[in-house]
């Protein structure tokens, strides 16, 4: 069980910055910080999107992960080829276990194949360009795909590829969407620039390419929900149940043709924050589509999200709809969640996971009682700590400029704003802003913990001196947290769980939690090589 | 065997001093190896009479991973073995890559080995070093010694200055010294005192000065080296020199590379000196 004995957090980050090298810990100093909510949610300052001090274990993964794995992967009717050496394509298929369900058996899926043009030798030293362009050919020839994207991987940006000449000729060649995405690994800081670029090609080759306007009376789209163990299927039934349009995801469950009409939605709601903030911006610029926040995960989120929509739409059939839906689910929560409160009240969590994730699986532990003592991103900016209020005094440097910034002008034709300037102030007062999300750091208590891009000395040191409940993290981290006796929970693919959002994903979420903290078996596991002091149980049988 | 790499400004004559310079020591008698490094695939003209030669890895390329010696290397003038990297055309794939892959495949298939009894490896290099797989003929173990190749001609000087200090790194961590400049002649005003000057500074030596002689161009347009062209011409004797002088250098330094200001001076000092 956890020790309730209190400890001092400035105590605990001096003791894992006194290990480090003076630069190093002035640099980490930065990143780590103790949480105070002031009035109007001031929080204080912390580093973040800066370059990782070379030697640290850092938690975090590759530009091409962030493009190729996050933003794209889950997207089933588009082919994508992983521009280089095997390993980065088979590495990138389907471990973040994203889930998609075509329409029938006809329908294009291609995510269970792993594609790439698996250079060699040869084609480091005589450049690449013709074995993407023969690549290309060979997966149009075998699949006829709606659309090819091609990624490039470190080496193609080390021998200078034209990756984008090769595309638009074979575009040009086969009639169909061919693009790619200079999301070589070694770009920006972490995957977080993979996103952009994601973000980028997606608004340029992607969005608007459809104009048949789709049915439906409220249309939407999701923004920044990948469909980890089919969280996106969870999310997509409870809207429609609502009457809600779902018109495209970016990217869980979805496919190419969806996004290509996103434009003609008349909401956007973004999930992942950092992963996807660019598309809504730019949606916005371009068409006039606005964005809120929303969160499906957790269920007081989830109800949330459902009626600031309802709230955007305005219409009193949807806004009861929603009611009605959330009681429903509500009805079937509590019961649960109150049984495993029971069990977990009072147990502690650490987070230190992604872009968004952190933050949103905060809400689900404070549902069953459990505290949050420390939270932290890999690759997310200043804004999704303390809100995007802190904006216009991010410093921009050389890391994150060297990633193309788009300049969008309203289309002269489809620019079509969906709500006037008053009535978004309206609503804004009303409880649904706009082009707003207020960061991790606001909703977390006071004296806890903030560290932006943790390592792996650091997670032990939380661990030993807070020793948590359940740490929950990656897949790099797993088995070391487990090491010391302690669950972790790999937020990034589940484990094998999910799906985790909306009412029925908290109920899978709350159950799993209650299992790993209870149950407890790793704190009666020693290594092999350790003196072995765990109970036995002896027994005398009595003929 | 020595292991002798060739650097220089392009364009400088690598190339002709190299293939002329081993001409002359086939002549002598000894058994050498040329191993052109220059994606161009122009280094061993001279040697092999203007033959066309397939390169190490356009023979790779070709015939898989089932590569012999005699694939990839020809006999030449006076029995000298001659073998092109190769390597893309300009603007596509990695130059430097193809000089690393291609001298390991040199080594996989023996070309340096005793029986091959070879008195001389020369490394004909391009240009200036530009990437790791340019200096791979001077990494450990490979080229043991250097010639730098230059003129009184600023931006000959210039590059060769820049070389040293990439012979420095790698002098430190591996065995590779400066065997000395060669001048080949610009007809530069104070041209060989200004070198002589330059190599002094550097802490090395001029090998040789090689004037400038029109028989040099003569002798290529028939794809021949002066001494296979002409034996009797003075140049020849010029290229004998400075391949006599090679043989017998017992001079091997790790440069002291000049402050930018100190070469400018030199150029000041020399450059405008009054006839």
């Amino acid at each position: 069980m956890s020790e309730k004995k209190e400890i001092d957090p400035k105590a605990a980050l001096d003791e894992i910055l006194s290990k480090y090298p003076p630069k190093v810990a002035r640099k980490r100093a930065k990143q780590m910080v103790i949480n105070e909510v002031g009035e109007n949610e001031q929080v204080p300052q912390i580093t973040a999107n800066v370059r990782t001090v070379p030697g640290i274990i850092t938690m975090r993964g590759c530009c091409y992960a962030g493009c190729k794995g996050v933003v794209l992967g889950p997207t089933r009717d588009i082919i994508n080829i992983t521009h280089g050496p095997i390993g980065c394509a088979y590495y990138s298929w389907l471990t973040r276990r994203n889930q998609t369900k075509p329409k029938s058996e006809e329908d294009d899926q291609f995510m269970t194949y792993a594609f790439s043009t698996d250079m060699e030798d040869s084609e480091i030293i005589f450049g690449g360009e013709k074995k993407l362009a023969q690549a290309i050919q060979e997966a149009y020839d075998i699949f006829q795909p709606k659309a090819i994207s091609v990624f490039s991987t470190c080496p193609v940006g080390l021998i200078g590829d034209d990756i984008h000449q090769v595309c638009k000729s074979m575009k040009e060649k086969l009639g169909i969407n061919v693009f790619g995405f200079s999301c070589e690994g070694y770009k920006g800081v972490s995957q977080s620039a993979g996103h952009h670029i994601a973000n980028n090609q997606l608004f340029k080759h992607v969005i608007g390419n459809n104009e048949d306007k789709p049915e439906g009376k409220y249309k939407f789209n999701l923004l920044g929900e990948y469909n980890i163990g089919g969280d996106a299927f969870v999310i997509e039934e409870l809207l429609e149940r609502c009457g809600i349009t779902l018109i495209s995801t970016f990217s869980g469950n979805s496919t190419i043709t969806s996004m290509e009409m996103a434009h003609h939605a008349d909401l956007n709601g973004v999930m992942c924050h950092r992963s996807i903030n660019y598309v809504a911006e730019m949606i916005e610029q371009k068409y006039g589509v606005p964005w809120i926040k929303t969160n499906f995960i957790g269920p007081e989120s989830t109800s949330k999200s459902l009626r600031k929509i309802a709230q955007f739409f305005g219409d009193q059939e949807l806004i009861d709809k929603v009611e009605q839906v959330i009681a429903e689910e509500m009805d079937k929560l509590i019961p649960v969640r109150d049984a495993i409160r029971e069990r977990c009240l009072g147990k502690t969590a650490m987070l230190f996971v992604g872009g968004s994730r952190a933050h949103h699986y905060q809400e689900l532990f404070n549902s069953i009682g459990m505290n949050t003592l420390a939270a932290g991103y890999e690759f997310a900016h200043r804004d999704d700590y303390e809100g995007r209020k802190v904006l216009p005094s991010i410093k921009v440097d050389a890391d994150s400029r060297n990633i193309e910034e788009l300049e969008v002008e309203p289309d002269p034709v489809l620019y079509n704003p969906r709500k006037s300037p008053e009535e978004m102030e309206k609503l804004a007062a009303a409880g649904v802003p706009f082009k707003e999300y207020q960061g991790m750091m606001p909703d977390m208590k006071n004296e806890t913990l903030v560290i932006d891009d943790a390592n792996e000395w650091e997670t032990e040191k939380l661990i030993e001196i807070y020793k948590p409940d359940i740490y929950c993290a990656g897949i790099k981290e797993k088995y070391g947290i487990q090491k010391h006796g302690i669950p972790c929970k790999q937020l990034h693919s589940y484990d094998y769980g999910g799906p985790y959002a909306g009412y029925e994903g908290a109920i899978n979420f709350f159950k799993e939690i209650d299992r790993l903290v209870n149950a407890n078996i790793w704190r009666h596991v020693k290594a092999p090589w350790m003196k072995d002091t765990s109970p036995t149980l002896e027994a005398t049988y009595n003929a | 065997m020595r292991k002798v790499a060739i650097y220089g400004k392009g364009g400088i004559g690598k190339s002709t001093t190299t293939q002329n310079t081993v001409a002359a020591l086939a002549e002598m008698g000894k058994k050498v190896m040329v191993v052109g490094c220059d994606p161009k695939a122009d280094s061993t003209r001279l040697l092999l009479g203007g033959l066309a030669q397939k390169t190490v890895l356009d023979t790779l390329r070709e015939e898989g991973e089932d590569v012999e010696l005699e694939d990839i290397r020809k006999e030449g003038y006076g029995g000298t073995w001659n073998v092109e990297s190769g390597g893309p055309e300009p603007g596509v794939g990695c130059a430097g890559r193809g000089i690393i892959t291609s001298i390991n495949m040199l080594e996989q298939l023996g070309a340096y080995d005793e029986r091959e009894a070879l008195d001389y490896a020369f490394y004909d290099v391009l240009g200036d070093v530009v990437c790791g797989g340019f200096a791979m003929p001077i990494r450990d173990g490979k080229a043991q010694e250097i010639y730098i190749v230059c003129s009184g001609e600023m931006m000959a000087m210039y590059a060769a200055n820049n070389i040293c200090k990439g012979i420095v790194k790698f002098a430190e961590a591996g065995g590779v010294r400066l065997g000395g400049l060669i001048c080949n002649s610009r007809n530069v005003d104070n041209e060989r005192e200004m070198i002589e000057q330059l190599a002094k500074q550097l802490g090395t030596q001029m090998v040789h000065f090689v004037p400038r002689d029109n028989d040099v161009q003569r002798a290529e347009i028939n794809r021949k080296t002066v001494i296979d062209w002409n034996a009797e011409a003075p140049q020849a004797d010029e290229y004998r020199t400075l391949a006599k002088n090679i043989d017998g250098n017992e001079m091997f330094v790790v440069p002291k590379p000049l402050a930018i200001e100190e070469l400018e001076k030199l150029l000041m000092d020399f450059g405008l000196f009054d006839k």
